[in-house]
């Protein structure tokens, strides 16, 4: 007998709240922290290799640097009135009812020290404003619960004053950093960008080996030879893309689908093996310096393989960077084609397309999948795609609207600006944080088994190499499959026709002639 | 930290994953895979032998992709999947293959 596997429809009574205020439990995650970076790692990007013997007076001056130089910082220190709009406001706090991952609490943390130290009120009536010495205690508090903010930013949306506390996140890690207390898998990261391009430790000839292997992929699959070119002098675009893309699933059918739609349109690009890596965890630990050699990475490819244009690929905080402060870091980029974004996201160059009739996507290819999307974070609180606002919201969807024929957005309280993170931001994507990931996830996982129950969805889409990351990894623990986590240019590749594309359907194979080829263009 | 075996032992991060590649041997593999709860058939051996040999080459582990289709070759196409892997290897095939293979934890966002 065949068994069929559909979901039944069921009332929405059956769906747990994706923002149900837990009960309060104090210290539920106070042991909850991620491994320190070793001597080796903080060296290798100019910190202290252990925690310094003047550690106090070190991590008062540098958060007096900071309050110095980040007039926001300071404002965002001095302005909350306790009013409590944020408390449940975070994934954290509401995934594991710690009311220490209150977004105010979180703050508060670096408050009352920030109180202690450079107000007047804190230095003379501590007692009366909450204020608090610098002792060893703090700092182990810091380390546990400014490791619990992904830096999402979904609180200051509604904080009334727009604190933001992924700034107070970024501030404490790097007074930490100063000190040498540092966290294992950022800084590690970090050092293995400056050392080989790259998160990943992938070098050229692995780099080079996986990507003609993704081309024999492709051919096989399309019988197309589409390239996945590398250090091409002369190219017009450069993609800058996560290295995830090169190497984790579902990432890398998303690369396949920035190439399928480059050669679509015969575009000239090229990936470069020397700015392998689109992420900025620079931006994690509030590293300027880090972020800046990230930054200049990219710029010495863009200069030296001669481009006119920088696309960067699906990965949500490295969108935030560039968006944001590419210029600033490594700007100016007087040498691009000013005609077009600088940087540009790769949605925008594919949603062009697509407005332009460029590409021949047939979306029946994709109904064996019923699509929601995940707005990543940082792209959307902290971006913006196209020239209007909310683009960053709108581009991807016309993009996977487009791409298939069942779409549905989960709850609105739970989507564009209001997204709930995946769980993973914010340099939290790390094996031993994964207690604390799981509970993060809950919102984001609630929301989706609501749009699965209600509208029958079986995917879920997003345009960040974190959160795929996170998804395939806790999906499972919410009842979906991990591979129920797909990307955007995943969906866009298997409804794209390739010139000449073989189909092999049940007549056997046949050719294809979209008319809509290298010919169309993008201009 | 470190694993203890025939009196010697070998050092290892707070993961697990050995800090001198060269220390590497079956034995060793054995015993972390245990660590892990893994039993080592020829199929788990097959994906550790193909992971040590792309890392020769290469001084990191193959993408997950690249590591299905050789499994495919190997094979066949019923264990050359990403679900097939799993069952193999369940905390994943990338991160928990190789601390078996005795190869550094792959970084990044994966």
């Amino acid at each position: 007998m065949v068994e069929l596997n559909i979901r039944q429809p069921a009332g929405p009574e059956e769906f747990p709240d994706p923002s149900e205020i837990p009960p309060l439990a104090h210290g539920a995650m106070a042991d909850s922290k991620p491994y320190p970076a070793s001597a080796e790692h903080q060296k290798a990007i100019g910190f202290p290799g252990e925690l310094v013997d003047d550690w106090k007076e070190r991590a008062i001056d540098k958060l007096g640097e900071l309050v110095s130089k980040s007039r926001g910082l300071r404002v965002y220190l001095d302005t909350c009135v306790k009013c409590g709009a944020c408390t449940d406001k975070c994934h954290y706090f509401l995934g594991t009812a710690d009311p220490n991952n209150m977004p105010v609490a979180r703050q508060d943390l670096l408050r009352k020290v920030y109180r202690r130290y450079f107000t007047f009120a804190g230095k003379y009536f501590p007692w009366l404003v909450g204020a608090a010495d610098l002792t060893e205690e703090v700092l182990d508090e810091w380390f546990s619960y400014f490791h619990q903010c992904s830096q999402c930013r979904r609180c200051s949306v509604y904080c009334p004053y727009g604190i933001d506390t992924a700034e107070i996140s970024m501030a404490a890690r790097e007074i930490m950093d100063t000190v040498g207390k540092g966290q294992k898998y950022c800084n590690e990261i970090i050092g293995k960008v400056h050392k080989y391009g790259n998160n990943l430790g992938l070098q050229e000839k692995a780099h080079r080996a996986t990507l003609a292997d993704l081309e024999e992929d492709i051919e096989d699959e399309t019988g197309v030879a589409v390239r996945l070119p590398l250090d091409e002098k002369g190219a017009d675009i450069l993609l800058v893309t996560p290295s995830a893309d090169f190497f984790a699933e579902p990432h890398i059918d998303g690369l396949i689908g920035y190439a399928k739609v480059f050669h679509h349109v015969g575009a000239s690009w090229t990936i470069s093996s020397y700015a392998s890596e689109a992420a900025n965890f620079g931006l994690f630990i509030g590293s300027q310096e880090n972020m800046r050699e990230l930054a200049l990475r990219i710029r010495k490819a863009a200069e030296d393989l001669g481009v006119n244009r920088i696309v960067f690929g699906e990965c949500g905080h490295a969108w935030r960077a560039a968006y944001n402060f590419l210029d600033t870091l490594a700007g100016p980029f007087d040498f691009l084609d000013q005609r077009y974004p600088i940087p540009q996201h790769i949605c925008e160059y594919t949603y062009d397309l697509i407005q332009k009739g460029a590409l021949n996507l047939d979306k029946a290819r994709n109904d064996h999948i019923r699509l929601t999307f995940h707005d990543s974070c940082n792209i959307a609180r902290a971006s913006r795609m196209g020239d209007w606002e909310g683009g960053q919201f709108d581009i991807p969807r016309a993009i996977l609207r487009a791409s298939c024929n069942h779409f549905y957005d989960m709850p609105a309280d739970t989507i564009r600006e209001a997204t709930f993170c995946c769980g993973g931001g914010g340099g939290l994507l790390t094996d031993e944080l994964m207690d604390l990931r799981k509970k993060g996830a809950q919102p984001r996982m609630r929301a989706l088994q609501q749009v699965a129950g209600e509208h029958g969805v079986t995917h879920m889409a997003a345009i960040c190499a974190i959160c795929k990351t996170q998804f395939a990894k806790v999906m499972p623990e919410f009842g979906f499959e991990m591979d129920a986590i797909v990307s955007v240019h995943q969906m866009v590749s298997n409804a794209i026709i390739l010139d000449g594309q073989i189909e092999d359907d049940e007549d056997g194979p046949t050719m294809t002639a979209s008319g809509n080829g290298a010919d169309g263009g993008e201009e | 930290m470190a694993y203890q075996m025939n009196g010697s032992t070998v050092e290892h991060d707070e993961e697990g994953y050995i800090t001198d590649l060269g220390a590497w041997n079956k034995e060793l593999a054995d015993l972390i895979a245990a660590d892990e709860n893994i039993e080592m058939t020829d199929e788990h051996w097959e994906v550790v032998n193909f992971l040590r040999e792309y890392y020769e080459e290469y001084q990191i582990a193959p993408a997950v992709r690249v590591l299905i289709k050789a499994i495919k070759k190997t094979m066949g196409k019923d264990k050359g999947n990403n679900k097939y892997l799993y069952t193999l290897f369940p905390y994943g095939p990338a991160k928990q293959a190789c601390k078996i293979a005795g190869l550094p934890k792959p970084t990044g966002c994966v």
